[in-house]
């Protein structure tokens, strides 16, 4: 209990007076901030029509449809068939898509690298041209690339391709501009020229890193090569979006199912890869 | 070029070159190997995949000549030759890229306030029971792993066609994706102000506010800024499954063939992703700023 040592509570208060400020300038900023951002929330709900009845009306349905999704069926062994090839188009869509955006996004990544590319010119356009790539959905490249190749997989691998050339190239720049200097200067300064100190001096260095980050990648986009079949670019998508426009919804969370299943393995797999090649070090961002 | 360097003499060199030779040889082995792998699991997935490379290049030239059309107005010319004809829906496209945002906005911070309200729950530093930790976890990896467009869907049987199922997925992915983060986050935390705090006699509830939050607050808003940028690119294609936003309207041309509309579209929406990127991570930057000279 505090009455068993007395605090002389004035003393304190004269001594530190900023502890006994109700609110200080930081705080009023923060206060300020706090408040506009949740009037902005309540002005964007309103907009996005939750206060007129739907969201109330729409939970009780959201609760019967999850009731009808229980549990997971697939009807019958024919569905679990064309469902678990489609399965496996998506996981090698995923692997395509990762592995060639891979080897195309290294050389755009090395002119896009601060130390590697004297050029601003170059380092300029490059950056803008992987930024633009980035900012645009998966499933937009996806409809693009159907218009140039036709519905099915191969469309979808491509998207993911493109989509993640854009992703690569900058994650493997700023990996490229973190590498040590030091390697590359003793070997230019052995009669090495650029392109050997690169080779022998950079892409040691920065190769468990990108390989990480694709590992990584492939775990990502088997996620998003579930769902470009939505767009007709292949894979388990096309069957989880006529699985609910159809409101075949056991077949639906069966989908569903095997999809989460099948990410399980994946996690599992390139994260040990990962790990055999970083070290315990983690995820590198 | 002359090499200003001596070489040493070949009967010198030659036991260091076999050297260097013999260790390199099992690494080169190894390297084999694994592109062995992968080109086996290339050729494996091509199969799947249907890739047919006579395809490709009977159509590769299509690539370039659609994305040269979508720059191209009905009547043939560029379409920075008559802006105005280009963006000819531009008070719609902005309503609805505003839309857009707003969803975005609206998904971010209730999928934040949702992840704040978890991660105290998943953390194995403070979390109260270990049966709880594991299920907050399963369903924070639940919520990320279906992904967003998935979740739409449903909503949009469940709560109509419109913005609102796309606010609800985005906002349910954001649990997920911030609940790991944050918790990740909290189990970094000093525990030293928890324990003052939980020794003075106050319930975890108490000890949560004042001992773990404050020091967590920066890096919470670092990484819903983070996520907020992610969710405006998911929030664009949301209308492709009748969840509200522009993408409605870029479906909608590209199925229709509107050119110079999916170009248009495709700007505005690239516009307004690197502008967000640029605010978000110079206010990133500040608020890390401010953590470090703490």
């Amino acid at each position: 209990m505090p009455a068993h040592f007395p605090v002389d509570l004035d003393a304190v208060r004269g001594r530190h007076p900023q502890h006994f400020q109700r609110f200080d300038r930081r705080r009023q900023t923060v206060i300020a901030l706090a408040a506009a951002a949740f009037a902005l929330l309540v002005f964007a709900m309103d907009q996005l029509d939750f206060f007129d009845g739907k969201l109330l009306k729409g939970m009780g349905r959201l609760v019967e449809i999850i009731g009808l999704m229980l549990p997971p069926d697939p009807k019958d062994w024919a569905h679990v068939r064309i469902f678990s090839s489609a399965l496996l188009e998506t996981i090698a869509i995923s692997l395509l898509g990762t592995l060639m955006a891979a080897v195309l996004a290294l050389p755009l990544a090395f002119l896009a690298a601060r130390n590697i590319t004297a050029q601003r010119v170059v380092r300029f356009l490059s950056r803008r041209s992987l930024d633009t790539i980035r900012s645009v959905d998966i499933l937009v490249w996806a409809l693009i690339w159907v218009n140039v190749v036709g519905l099915g997989p191969f469309a979808g691998a491509l998207a993911i391709m493109t989509a993640d050339i854009g992703t690569f190239g900058k994650l493997f720049s700023e990996a490229i501009e973190a590498a040590d200097r030091k390697p590359v200067e003793g070997i230019v300064s052995t009669g090495g020229g650029q392109l050997l100190g690169v080779r022998f001096g950079i892409i040691p260095e920065v190769f468990p890193v990108l390989a990480s980050q694709v590992l990584y990648f492939f775990e990502s986009n088997t996620r998003s090569a579930s769902i470009i079949g939505i767009v007709g670019a292949g894979g388990i998508g096309l069957y989880l979006a006529e699985a609910i426009r159809t409101l075949e919804l056991q077949q639906t969370s069966f989908i569903i199912f095997m999809i989460l299943v099948s990410v399980v393995p994946i996690d599992y797999v390139s994260g040990q890869l990962r790990f055999a090649v970083i070290g315990r070090r983690g995820v590198v961002a | 070029m002359t090499s200003p360097i001596a070489l040493l003499p070949d009967a010198q060199l030659r036991p260091l070159l076999d050297a260097y030779e013999a260790s390199v040889r099992s690494r080169r082995w190894h390297t084999l190997l694994i592109l062995a792998c992968i080109a086996v699991a290339m050729v494996l997935s091509s199969m799947s995949a249907e890739v047919s490379l006579p395809k490709l290049f009977d159509n590769i030239h299509r690539f370039p000549s659609y994305v040269l059309r979508l720059f191209q107005l009905e009547n043939g010319r560029p379409v920075w030759t008559d802006v105005a004809e280009w963006f000819w829906g531009l008070p719609r496209w902005l309503r609805l890229l505003g839309e857009t945002l707003l969803m975005a906005y609206v998904g971010t911070v209730l999928g934040a306030i949702g992840a704040v309200m978890l991660c105290f729950f998943a953390a194995a530093n403070v979390a109260p029971s270990r049966w709880l930790r594991m299920a907050v976890r399963r369903f924070c990896e639940l919520c990320r792993t279906v992904p967003e467009l998935v979740f739409a869907l449903v909503f949009v049987i469940a709560f109509g066609l419109g913005p609102l199922a796309g606010v609800l997925a985005v906002a349910i992915h954001t649990v997920g994706a911030l609940g790991k983060l944050f918790a990740e986050v909290v189990e970094n935390i000093d525990m030293k102000p928890v324990e003052g705090i939980t020794a003075g006699g106050s319930s975890w509830p108490v000890a949560m506010r004042f001992g773990a939050l404050p020091q967590t607050t920066s890096n919470f808003v670092s990484y819903a800024l983070l996520r907020f940028e992610i969710n405006v690119r998911s929030t664009a294609v949301m209308g492709f499954v009748g969840a509200g936003g522009i993408g409605q309207d870029l479906i909608e041309a590209i199925r229709k063939f509107y050119y110079s509309d999916v170009s248009a579209i495709l700007v505005l929406i690239v516009i307004t992703v690197s502008v967000i990127d640029t605010l978000t991570s110079y206010v990133r930057h500040r608020l890390i700023g401010l953590q470090e000279k703490h």
